[in-house]
């Protein structure tokens, strides 16, 4: 147990160097720029968030954009409404995606399995749908909800603040220290997510990914504890969705399409579910491919390969740029199968399988884990001793004394 | 220990928040040598690139691999290599032909996706990680307007693609924006008058339009100058942007008492609502005594080739044609055709321009520095890129240019030879009073990188 806590501060403390030093990290592979480390925090705290309920519960939610969106357009009309400080536009983010949270999980963890991916996924289309034509008054449908220049801003006006762009206290929301603020949150929000893996909630809710049905016969009812995980990760979507708007003052429907909340299932297993760095991990990958990849035309292919002789030079560049530029979906898809054929647990089971951690057992399938993260495992062997399980014996033991009383 | 302990405690919490604080304290030590420069993106060394952001997926990716070829053909040019293209026909002309000030151009390319989010995405990474010095590029007014004002904040001049919408100039114009294309306002005003001519002036209208700023303002612009012309309007029903099946929207139109359907779509969007509107028989329709008629206010070569037979005889407007026959449209048409095998689509006219324009305006200012290079924009007279005799308005960085009333044609000569020019109306008939746009540019100075 000790163990695990010393542990779990290394953990952190790394993280946090590595997120203060990103900048110098990414630089070798082209990504030392701050508009995409900034996407790797936020994207970083939205797998985080939906690691909480899928990596732990097995509950696999297709609609977690619908969060993002929500808190998006939050933070947004808070920047609208009440002041450029992101304060406000976070915390109200939070709370508003944490309710559409709790009515879209109430109503869709009464099903499991695929019934319940197939409710969630209805909702999130719903929700795109009302943001991109219905609501349209509220959301600026596609061209996307900005900050204007008239805007009231009552709280800045009644103050006497000036600026229209984002900001913490005066700190710019923009470049580096846009990146470094959502850094700060991404730590935070990681930390938090590590607080849940160690405690009982997050030891109940792995108890209902490996076996619900014996859970409910010993009497445990599991949905509150679901619905519980379910707005916790509807809320970091949403504390995600609120950085998106304050470094990049714009909300848009596309955020919330069914191929956003696919993307962050994808970070998540193609990082490790279940793991604690794999879903920050994978949405690095994602996003790496998006941006730097994607950007690769066959002119700087030619360059970069050059060293190549003459004859077949030409041919490799053809060939090659088919998998960049225009092409990096291609090459992200191979990458995809690779990890799930060879690696089901992820990225970090490779990870986990370089450095011989022992208890790794291979992952047979896709999305499963067997808490391979660094120090999960001894915390499944060491359950507290006064949680869970353990009451119930005494009063059935209690009960039983009454019983041989009576008779 | 308790029940309800979380496990990772106060000691973690107290450590995490320090190495928060220490988080946003470092930046300083980490932001690169920016603060040299007089302005954002200062280009040092011997060549300067120019970032073309443009749609390579999505309902707008014929327009967008276009645009990409004018852009490399404008490149190969201001660098002095191939023919010069419309270098040899522009007039005033400052550029030399060895790049720009003497430094090379190079380029670096984007996919916008045709959405806001990845668009912006992709300008900023143009413009932090690879140090442009100007983006231009995009076919999508909900993406060219929501770029300008991500470039006028960074301090990087936008020099917009295809964007048709009256807004990008209009309502949301900023002082590093600059459109050569044309508006939906101007199509309105041009295409009306045709429109009397052909189809009467007792008509009733159904739009259909794509839902956003483009589509809405195009909406706005057709409708008052149909209805200035006496035709009534039935409805106007909004779809979404990349729909694919428009069966559901078109159904309703049959028995809606319109005469005229017009599409206020653009690119596969309009390919697909066409040429569905077209199988359910409305072409061939009557309605109220007249026979059923289908406009598109907008349109180009390429989506005439994706549309087929189904465009011949419709109406619409065009930026440029490559069947013009003034010198400047002719030296650009086979400059093109030599590279690609093609002739060039108006996407393709008007990106290249914007390229060209940009260009020759930092040659007149001597400088990069944005601030002079919007200077030499504003108010400049041309001649000599395919619109005949054309301005850069200062007051909303518009350009004012003849409008093409264009028809699909009966008996194409072959597959490029789809449209063909009904009108050309003059710059003086489609210029207005900036001011009924609202809007206002903001301050062009220059801007350090943040």
């Amino acid at each position: 147990m000790r163990n695990t806590k010393v542990r779990d501060v290394i953990l952190l403390g790394c993280f946090a160097v590595a997120a203060v030093a990103a900048p110098l990290l990414a630089a070798p592979f082209g990504a030392g720029y701050p508009d995409l480390l900034v996407k790797f925090a936020i994207f970083g705290i939205f797998a985080v968030g939906f690691n909480i309920l899928f990596g732990l519960t097995g509950y696999l939610s297709f609609g977690h954009a619908v969060f993002l969106g929500v808190g998006s357009y939050a933070a947004v009309w808070s920047f609208k409404l009440v002041s450029v400080n992101i304060l406000p536009a976070v915390i109200g983010a939070i709370l508003v995606s944490g309710l559409f949270a709790l009515a879209i999980g109430y109503v869709s963890l009464r099903r499991s399995g695929i019934y319940f991916s197939i409710l969630t996924l209805a909702f999130a289309q719903m929700c795109y749908n009302l943001a991109y034509s219905v609501l349209t008054p509220i959301t600026n449908g596609e061209t996307g909800l900005r900050v204007l220049r008239d805007d009231p801003r009552y709280l800045d006006s009644a103050v006497g603040v000036l600026g229209q762009s984002p900001s913490l206290f005066g700190l710019p929301m923009t470049g580096w220290t846009g990146y470094y603020v959502c850094a700060a949150v991404l730590v935070v929000a990681f930390a938090f997510s590590v607080a849940i893996f160690r405690s009982p909630f997050g030891m109940t809710l792995r108890a209902i990914k490996t076996n619900q049905n014996r859970m409910g016969y010993t009497g445990f009812n599991s949905r509150p504890y679901l619905l519980t995980a379910f707005v916790i990760s509807g809320m970091y979507a949403g504390l995600a969705g609120s950085l998106m708007a304050a470094t990049d003052p714009l909300a848009g429907a596309e955020r919330m399409q069914w191929t956003a909340s696919g993307e962050v299932v994808l970070m998540t297993i193609l990082g490790g579910a279940g793991t604690l760095l794999g879903p920050v991990l994978g949405s690095g990958v994602i996003k790496y491919f998006e941006n730097i990849f994607s950007a690769y035309n066959e002119a700087q292919l030619g360059t970069t390969l050059s060293f190549l002789p003459e004859s077949i030079h030409d041919g490799v560049v053809k060939t090659l740029s088919l998998f960049v530029g225009e092409g990096w979906q291609l090459t992200l898809g191979l990458l995809f199968m690779v990890v799930v054929i060879f690696l089901p647990g992820g990225i970090m089971e490779g990870v986990m399988r370089v450095f011989r951690v022992k208890h790794t057992p291979p992952v047979k399938s896709l999305g499963d884990s067997a808490q391979r993260d660094i120090v999960g495992e001894s915390v499944i062997e060491e359950m507290p001793a006064d949680y869970g399980a353990h009451p119930a014996p005494e009063k059935a033991l209690a009960e039983a004394k009454i019983g041989t009383t009576a008779q | 220990m308790t029940k309800s302990k979380i496990i990772v405690s106060r000691r973690t919490l107290l450590k995490t928040g320090l190495a928060g604080v220490a988080t946003v304290a470092a930046p300083t030590f980490f932001i690169r040598d920016a603060w040299a420069d007089d302005f954002c993106n200062m280009p040092k060394g011997d060549t300067v690139t120019f970032g073309f952001n443009v749609p390579q997926t999505g309902a707008y990716a014929d327009e967008g691999a276009d645009e990409l070829r004018a852009y490399q053909l404008a490149v190969k040019h201001l660098n002095g290599e191939g023919d010069g293209g419309m270098l040899k026909t522009m007039k005033p002309l400052a550029l030399k032909g060895n790049g720009v000030l003497g430094k090379k151009v190079a380029y670096v390319t984007g996919d916008t996706q045709t959405k806001s989010d990845a668009a912006r995405a992709s300008a900023k990474r143009m413009i932090e990680k690879d140090g442009v010095v100007m983006v231009t590029g995009g076919s999508s007014s909900g993406v060219a307007v929501a770029v300008q004002s991500l470039c006028h904040d960074a301090g990087v001049i936008f020099m917009a693609g295809l964007t048709h919408s009256n807004d990008t100039t209009g309502k949301d114009k900023r002082a590093y924006g600059f459109r050569h294309f044309f508006n939906a306002y101007m199509s309105g005003v041009a295409l009306g008058p045709v429109l009397a001519e052909n189809y009467g002036k007792d008509r009733a209208a159904y739009h259909l339009t794509a839902d956003y700023t483009w589509g809405w303002t195009q909406e706005e612009s057709i409708k008052n100058a149909t209805e200035q012309l006496g035709w009534k309007t039935i409805k106007t029903v909004r779809t979404p942007l990349g729909a694919g099946d428009f069966s559901q929207y078109i159904t309703p139109v049959v028995n809606s008492g319109a005469d005229v359907l017009i599409l206020n779509h653009y690119g596969k969007d309009m390919i697909n609502s066409l040429t569905q509107a077209v199988q359910f028989g409305l072409r061939e329709k009557m309605a109220n005594g007249k026979k059923f008629e289908i406009v598109v206010p907008l349109f180009s070569e390429l989506m005439a080739q994706g549309a087929g037979d189904n465009i011949k005889g419709i109406l619409g407007t065009a930026n440029w044609d490559w069947k013009l026959t003034d010198d400047a449209t002719k030296t650009f048409t086979k400059s093109f055709g030599a590279a690609y095998g093609t002739p060039p689509s108006q996407a393709a006219q008007t990106c290249y321009v914007q390229a060209i324009l940009y260009a020759d305006a930092c040659e007149r200012a001597g400088t990069f520095n944005p601030t002079e290079v919007i200077k030499a924009l504003e108010g400049f007279e041309f001649d000599g890129l395919g619109n005949g005799k054309t301005l850069y308005r200062a007051a909303d960085h518009q350009c004012f240019k003849e409008v093409l009333v264009v028809k699909g044609k009966a008996n194409p000569k072959d597959k490029y030879d789809l449209l063909e020019i009904v009108k050309n109306v003059p710059a003086a008939d489609v210029t207005y009073d900036p001011a009924i746009f609202g809007g206002e540019l903001g301050s062009s100075a220059a801007k350090k990188c943040g």
